[in-house]
């Protein structure tokens, strides 16, 4: 029974609260991209770019408030510039929107052209990111850093394996939760929000029956830069922020929208925690985990591990071919790119 | 316009020329001032460059050396290679100090160093590779290679009586090069490597590695990393998450930033660093401290004091600024017979150098060059007490 329960400590420590944190993340940034999908009708590459964007937006933020002294007790001092650095996001899309692709949209150009203009403008943002805050790491946790200790909990239970809780990754679950909540009592209850609805149904009946196709669009970006900010203020939290990374976390978004079902806000999330699980469970080595699990004898001699976690990446590529090949509308129908 | 151009060109040339031919003679400082170790190399280049200022006006016939720098980046090695390139060219260096990192010091000796007839001493390039390289004897070494350090390591462990450990190592020449001599060593003193596995600089996250090293069952984690990288991240994470809280640590990961980021944590941990406490180090601190540097014991800062001096007195004993005469005196004023030269001590020898004397140029860090021309060298044993690296012996 001990050996049972190390084992679920264990198991937990390295890989169930890692990626429920990761996948929520995830799920964050692929909801966005989903969205803007579903109503802008394009696939936004910038959106890797535009988290670190408003992410440094935060950290700035960050920073003035602990030069004025203010922190927010046992939480991290970026909670409370969140919403300041939303808003600087927010304007920063809609200029992109008004400047770049509006002209798209008004001349009714082929989906390709918008993802292409998107490419355009995520090197734009990586420039302006880099030139801002610089390429480097940036560390802007403060605040109770541990909810639960490994050897807190060692002692406490007297168990052989420890169980860390970062405030980083709870404070992740607890937003997620909330924003996710809030986004599908706006779209399914507000009048703003079934008109996006509608919108991304059928864009011309929604026209003709009276819904501002500018209105829509703001709320949309509104809404895309407030996901990616937090997606992009949660990682940073629980990990670091390097503008770099959140390039590339572009990857693993992509395939959390598509394997839930392009266009599919709840897909975006299933889709989200599909990924990151698969990452983490894919390069973990349970040599350990069996060697708890499985009579002394059964022991095993080698890592037991799948892939070498080099590979992580590939991990969210295989995962995106294969949807792409054997069901390309995702896991809850959506649509196909 | 295209006239005033040209003129405006050769005019420049001249006075490049006139300077390289007056009194002042160039020496590149190649360090990775950006990059994963960027928080050791402004003390390492400004150790280099206390040597050149000691000997300010005095060698040769009144001649001072002004060093050069470029970025060598530590990881990029394009980059390093186009920095030694224009040093060597544009710059017209008699020779370098430098580059930092093993890979990149391998590409700029092969791509431009060796091509081009240039002297270089690392002072911290430490990867067995470079024992064998095709250097022409062209390149030096102040710091020993890590075949020493992997023995070293595996010396303190069976001293300390840990028998098995887990190692990760940054992905590049110098981890690997660690890894592989340590393991050799480590296992021929009986101890075993419960996982050994490479890491990525760079990452944001490493619960993944730090995961996999854990699940090998070993209590004890050897980073051959690099202080401001991937090395400080597998710390964190692995505190973090409780997986170790007991760390062996390399050349690469000892520095204050480490204890200054991860914090008391860290406390007993054991790590190695070239060096010694002999009278030279003792010396270097005096000097360093006299010079007006901002620290007076950094990492790698005695060898890269020792690296420009070295090169300074074979270009007195070489009695020209010949890029080839420069190479030919290096193993002369390195090794016996002479005079010990210590630190500080840079003019007398340039003295005894010009009324036709001999020296042995002992330096901050101990200097004796094995025949491929890298130092046989000592190691410093650390430990993390009360959030300093303190020396315990020297082996």
């Amino acid at each position: 029974m001990i050996d049972f329960l190390n084992a679920f400590v264990l198991f937990s420590n390295f890989v169930l609260v890692p990626g429920i944190a990761y996948g929520a993340q995830l799920a964050l940034g692929a909801l966005g991209i989903t969205l803007l999908y579903s109503i802008l009708r394009f696939a936004n590459f910038a959106h890797g770019d535009l988290m670190a964007f408003g992410t440094m937006a935060v950290i700035l933020f960050t920073w003035l408030f602990q030069s004025w002294g203010i922190s927010f007790g046992p939480l991290p001092t970026a909670l409370l510039a969140l919403p300041f650095g939303i808003a600087i996001t927010a304007i920063l899309v809609l200029l992109t929107d008004r400047f770049v692709y509006r002209h798209y949209r008004e001349i009714k150009a082929v989906p390709i052209r918008m993802v292409m203009a998107s490419v355009g403008v995520m090197f734009l943002m990586n420039g302006l990111v880099r030139f801002i805050i610089g390429p480097n790491d940036q560390n802007f946790m403060d605040g109770e850093r541990f909810i639960i200790k490994a050897r807190a909990f060692k002692n406490a239970t007297g168990l052989n394996e420890g169980l860390a809780l970062k405030s980083s990754q709870a404070l992740t679950i607890i937003v997620a939760i909330i924003l996710v909540s809030a986004l599908f009592w706006f779209l399914n209850r507000t009048r703003t929000g079934k008109s996006m609805r509608a919108f991304s149904d059928n864009e011309d009946l929604a026209l003709l029956s009276g819904i501002s196709p500018q209105k829509v669009v703001t709320v949309t970006w509104i809404i895309a830069a407030a996901l990616a900010t937090v997606a992009g203020v949660l990682y940073g939290l629980d990990k670091s922020f390097k503008p770099f990374t959140y390039f590339q976390l572009l990857l693993p978004m992509f395939a959390a929208a598509i394997v839930g079902g392009v266009g599919h806000p709840v897909g975006a999330i299933l889709g989200g925690f599909v990924v990151a699980f698969s990452e983490v469970t894919v390069t973990y080595a349970y040599k350990k985990l069996f060697t708890y699990l499985l009579p002394a004898d059964y022991a095993p001699e080698g890592l037991l591990q799948l892939l070498s976690t080099d590979y992580k990446f590939a991990v969210s590529f295989i995962i995106l071919v294969v949807v792409l090949l054997v069901r390309p509308t995702g896991l809850l129908k959506g649509k196909v790119i | 316009m295209k006239k005033l151009l040209l003129a405006s060109t050769i005019l420049a040339g001249l006075t490049g020329a006139a300077f390289a031919d007056g009194h002042e003679v160039k020496m590149g400082v190649i360090l990775g001032f950006t990059g994963p170790i960027e928080s050791l190399t402004p003390d390492m280049a400004a150790a280099a460059e206390l040597a050149m200022s000691e000997t300010a006006g005095k060698v040769l016939d009144g001649k001072t050396i002004v060093p050069v720098r470029g970025d060598s980046t530590c990881t990029d090695a394009a980059a390093a290679t186009a920095a030694a390139e224009r040093l060597i060219t544009a710059e017209n260096v008699v020779g370098i100090m430098g580059a930092d990192c093993s890979g990149v010091t391998t590409s700029i000796v092969n791509n431009v160093g060796v091509p081009n007839g240039v002297t270089m001493v690392s002072p911290s390039a430490t990867s067995p590779a470079l024992s064998t390289i095709e250097d022409k004897g062209f390149f030096f070494r102040t710091a020993p290679s890590d075949a020493r350090q992997g023995q070293v390591l595996a010396d303190i462990l069976k001293d300390k009586g840990i028998t098995k450990v887990a190692v990760t190592f940054t992905n590049n020449d110098y981890g690997k090069g660690l890894a592989e001599s340590f393991a050799a060593a480590f296992q021929a003193t009986g101890g075993s490597i419960a996982i050994s596995a490479a890491h990525e600089d760079g990452k944001a996250d490493y619960s993944a590695e730090v995961g996999a090293l854990a699940a090998a069952g070993a209590e004890h984690l050897a980073v051959f990393g690099y202080v401001d990288q991937g090395g400080k991240g597998i710390i964190q994470t692995s505190l973090d998450t409780g997986a170790f809280d007991k760390f062996i640590l390399a050349d690469g990961m000892i520095g204050d930033s480490l204890i200054a980021a991860i914090g008391k944590d860290l406390e007993g941990t054991i790590g190695t660093l070239p060096g010694s406490e002999s009278d030279g180090a003792a010396k270097f601190k005096e000097v360093a401290t006299a010079g007006g540097l901002a620290k007076n014991d950094g990492p790698f800062m005695p060898e890269s004091y020792d690296a420009a001096a070295l090169m300074i007195l074979a270009m007195q004993a070489a009695g020209s600024t010949d890029r080839a005469a420069i190479q030919g005196k290096m193993m002369d004023v390195a090794n016996a017979p002479g005079e010990k030269i210590l630190p500080g001590e840079l003019v007398k020898a340039l003295d005894i150098l010009k009324s036709g004397g001999q020296v042995d140029y002992e330096g901050a860090s101990n200097v004796t060059f094995t025949e491929v021309g890298e130092a046989a060298g000592s190691y410093k044993e650390l430990v993390v007490k009360d959030g300093k690296f303190e020396t315990v012996k020297v082996r």
